[in-house]
């Protein structure tokens, strides 16, 4: 059931999506006629009018999924679940001819010789513009002067046409005549191509990590493919045409020996260490133009002028048999399409981290798999699930080794035929450590469980510290004045900014995390706690005095509830930042938890987990939100009412 | 014996910043018997809520000394009950959890508790709203309580601070007949103080006039309202020639007050 489902979200998606957009429309023809309905008993600016409003809030989802299907291509891939694999296959032709295209006004805006030239020539006059009159003799500045002006020639002499290689010649014209064939084949059509059993059998667009199928699973794909393999071979000829030409040789050699010349002199003299730098330096500068110019890589502009015809037909070929998919492409793949790359084809554009609402869910299906061995969960740990923990460990977690070092008398020793007999202590001891057999609880278990356990253990230790002692700095000048300093001291700072150190201190493992978020509620427990005790109206503390309460009994009957509001607040509060310093926290060490998997998938840029583990954070928030506002409802009726 | 004696009590406030002393109560000299019920009149700031702060001991004085019963006042205590001018109620705590406060402090046992509350539910009239959270009840209403809640620890002294300010005149008008009625039935020494003239005039058997700067007491009334208050109806007291003659007079003293005041500003 769930395979069928993982392999047919396209389809599933969209069914959705028609679900959603017909949804979207009713919900704002419902909106629409119930603004006209009520135009005239509300008066604008009365509160009561945000009353209500389902339907708005049904079109604003509605209008999100949208927006994400349409950006993560989800509606691309629902309606035309072939599409990528066609694109993928243009990708495969783009990629094969990109050599070529590179050398022409194609993909840059010149011909790669044309660039060539401009820039050798440029650097040419800069070179003989910064000739080190120093370091070099009379004689030798007209060497080299004379010297580049020769390199300067090999240029002149490249770019002439008459003097254009006669082989290269032949090679560029039945290149030409090949690419010209590649499109006649285009333009062919695709009708007698059957995709091959291999290509059929790939899974499907967006199952697997490797989302895009590469081998052609239609048709068209087939040409695309097909032409793009016969490219990929005229391609790597093309890159081998050089334009040597003879008129340069007797200049190539004359320019060797003059270099090795001046090498040798540079070698022979005796100069100072700058000078022998500066001349080494600048010889080389020539040395290194002249051999970038001795590749043969500049053309005649005319020359290439077939090539470029070709490739501009083929170009034209290719959009003609694109046919309707570049519309589709336009339209329902924003971004910049698919790209190949040496092994897989990508997605590239919104949809490279926007992963589509299906996929997301897809994913997290898989994370919530309680089976781990089946592959569900995550490294080898469920997201939320249930095991049963031994009491014991509870119990040895809970007491102290120490209690069993104190009992009176000694541990046991082993005996004179080998046994050890444990005695009390012993047994003490293995209570202690929990290795007493006690049953086993039913508990949860899980990366969100692991998260939720640290929140929970350190926001229970925070209130149950921070209330008390802020109730009594809001009533006692010793309490506020000795611990405001140092809770003023800490709680300004981020608590991330401690996360290093009390990770170092208190270790990676739960301790650490705990520890931490223990700080963020402390400080924000005792802030609130001390400010609800301190609002508390000085009238009723006189009555409950007249009426013969004990200071005590003023602390618990009087003050405490009356900073009740305050103190849940500030429950919710600090839910709120501790659950957001624990993901971080997470994220910088630890082996489990919401912010360590998103922490891996940020390593392997898993953007579909990345989604999933933000929801979970997002959705796990507003759970806890909800609740203290419920919590809160039920149980200070009286807020703002006194 | 539980009478209320104040032996040249005096207080001097100090301002912290300035170190400026007002002198908010100077040379108190009072004696109030058992069962007898007093009310306080005077201008703005003359020490009024200074004075009840004193007798009921959240404040000490400078000099001089306030006793009920011949003990010394020394910090709050049970026997001098207080009710202020809004309500002060546990708003957390329904009606009848305000009432047996004190009684639940001193650990009174359930069943004596619920007979109390009841009684006195049923004496200020909230007969049926020991369930009620205070929050929902109306100002006169929260003012029953808070006399309730006064009432049930048994006090023998109850001290007042503008108890019926903040309610409307008909609520007041029948707040004023409770007041009366409870001092008829239980007999407690009441003190209460009290910005209407007319109020003073009706819930005093005796009546201070207070001026201002020091605080002291001008001149003390024997009045015969509160007496006949008990049987004949406040309104026709009010009506009466020598009401009228008695509040002209108290008015126009506090007028030349307030006057001097100004002048003197
Ligand atoms: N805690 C205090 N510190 C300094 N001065 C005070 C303090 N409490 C009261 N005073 C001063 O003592 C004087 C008497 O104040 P008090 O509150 O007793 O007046 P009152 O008669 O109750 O006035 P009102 O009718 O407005 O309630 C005032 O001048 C006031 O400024
Ligand atoms: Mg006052």
């Amino acid at each position: 059931m769930l395979d069928w489902l993982s392999d047919n979200r396209a389809l599933i998606a969209a069914a959705l999506i028609i679900l959603i957009l017909v949804t979207f429309i009713i919900s704002i023809v419902i909106g629409k006629r119930q603004t006209r309905l009520r135009a005239k008993d509300e008066v604008f600016g009365d509160p009561q009018r945000t009353r209500g409003g389902w339907y708005w809030a049904l079109c604003g989802v509605c209008s999100i999924l949208l927006i994400w299907f349409y950006f993560s291509w989800g509606v691309g891939r629902a309606y035309f679940p072939q599409a990528a694999n066609e694109m993928c296959q243009i990708a495969k032709l783009d990629e094969a001819v990109s050599p070529i295209a590179a050398s022409l006004p194609i993909s840059s805006r010149y011909f790669k010789s044309t660039l060539l030239v401009a820039r050798n020539s440029d650097q040419l006059v800069r070179l003989q513009s910064t000739l080190p009159q120093d370091a070099f003799t009379e004689a030798e500045q007209t060497e080299l002067n004379e010297l580049i002006d020769q390199t300067r020639q090999l240029i002149v002499n490249s770019s002439n046409p008459e003097n254009l290689n006669q082989e290269a010649q032949a090679q560029l014209l039945d290149l030409s005549a090949q690419i010209n064939e590649l499109s006649a084949e285009l333009r062919g059509g695709y009708d007698n191509f059957t995709p091959t059993e291999e290509a059929l059998a790939q899974p499907k667009w967006g199952v697997t990590t490797t989302e895009i199928p590469i081998l052609p699973t239609t048709s068209k794909g087939m040409l695309f493919d097909q032409v793009a393999a016969s490219a990929e071979s005229i391609a790597s000829s093309f890159v081998k045409v050089r334009n040597k030409i003879p008129a340069n040789d007797t200049l190539i050699a004359d320019i060797k020996e003059r270099i090795s010349v001046l090498k040798e002199a540079n070698e022979a003299g005796s100069f100072d260490e700058r000078t022998a730098e500066t001349r080494n330096a600048y010889v080389k500068s020539v040395d290194r133009i002249f051999k970038r110019l001795d590749d043969g890589l500049i053309f005649p502009a005319e020359s290439l002028g077939v090539v470029n015809t070709a490739m501009t037909d083929l170009e034209s070929a290719k959009q003609e048999a694109r046919g309707s998919l570049g519309i589709i492409d336009a339209i329902f793949f924003p971004g910049a399409g698919v790209v190949k790359s040496k092994t897989q084809c990508t997605e590239q554009g919104s949809a490279r981290w926007l992963p589509k609402p299906t996929d997301v869910v897809a994913t997290f299906g898989q994370l919530a798999n309680p089976d781990v061995e089946g592959g569900g969960g995550y490294r080898g740990f469920p997201l939320l699930w249930w095991k049963w923990l031994p009491v014991a460990d509870v119990v040895g977690f809970l007491t102290p080794d120490w209690i069993a070092d104190v009992w009176p008398g000694e541990y046991a020793r082993h005996a004179a035929d080998g046994t050890i007999e444990p005695n009390t202590k012993d047994k003490i001891l293995a209570f202690a450590q929990g290795e007493t057999d006690l049953g086993s609880i039913p508990m949860l278990d899980g990366h969100i469980w692991d998260s939720l356990f640290r929140v929970l253990v350190a926001l229970f230790l925070g209130i149950v510290l921070g209330v008390p002692l802020g109730l009594f700095m809001g009533v006692s000048k010793f309490f506020k004045s000795f611990f405001d300093p140092l809770i003023e001291l800490y709680r300004p700072v981020p608590p991330l900014a401690w996360a290093p150190l009390i990770l170092t201190i208190f270790g990676i493992k739960d301790d650490g995390k705990i520890f931490l978020l223990f700080m963020v509620a402390f400080a924000i427990m005792v802030i609130s706690a001390r400010t609800g005790a301190s609002g508390t109206q000085l009238s009723k503390i006189r009555a409950a005095h007249s009426l013969g309460s004990t200071d005590r009994q003023i602390m618990w009957n009087v003050i405490f509830p009356n900073a009740l509001p305050e103190i849940l607040t500030g429950i919710r509060i600090a839910i709120g930042v501790c659950w957001g310093t624990l993901v971080a926290a997470e994220m910088l060490a630890g082996t489990t938890g919401v912010g360590f998997i998103e922490n891996i998938a940020r390593t392997v840029s898993d953007y579909e987990l990345i989604w999933v583990t933000i929801l979970i954070m997002g959705i796990l928030g507003l759970l806890f939100d909800l609740m203290m506002r419920w919590v809160i409802d039920k149980t200070i009726p009286w807020r703002g009412k006194g | 014996m539980a009478d209320l004696v104040c032996n040249e009590l005096n207080m001097t406030f100090t301002n912290p910043q300035t170190g400026d002393a007002v002198e908010a109560l100077k040379n108190i000299n009072f004696n109030l018997s058992k069962g007898e019920l007093l009310s306080v009149l005077g201008p703005s700031g003359c020490g009024k809520t200074t004075l009840l702060n004193l007798l009921a001991g959240f404040l000490n004085p400078t000099s001089g000394e306030a006793s009920l019963g011949g003990k010394h006042i020394d910090g709050p205590g049970v026997e001098r009950g207080m009710v202020f001018q809004q309500g002060a109620l546990f708003e957390w705590l329904t009606v009848s959890k305000n009432v047996d406060y004190g009684l639940r402090m001193k650990k009174t046992d359930a069943a004596t508790r619920k007979e109390l509350v009841e009684k006195w539910l049923d004496i200020v009239g909230l007969q049926g709203f020991g369930d009620t959270p205070t929050y929902q009840l109306s100002g006169g209403m929260q003012q029953r309580v808070a006399l309730a809640r006064c009432l049930v620890n048994d006090p023998d002294v109850i001290l007042m601070d503008e108890p019926l300010g903040a309610l409307d005149a008909l609520t007041r008008e029948k707040m004023q007949s409770l007041v009366l009625e409870l001092w008829k039935e239980t007999g407690k020494t009441i003190m209460i103080i009290t910005h209407s003239v007319e109020e003073a005039l009706l819930l005093g058997e005796r009546l201070f006039v207070m001026a201002p700067r020091p605080g002291r007491i001008h001149k003390e009334y024997r009045l015969p309202f509160a007496e006949r208050g008990l049987s004949e109806s406040l309104r026709d007291i009010k009506q009466d020639s020598h009401f009228g003659e008695v509040r002209e007079e108290i008015l126009t003293m506090i007028w030349n007050m307030e006057e001097e005041i100004m002048g003197r500003a």
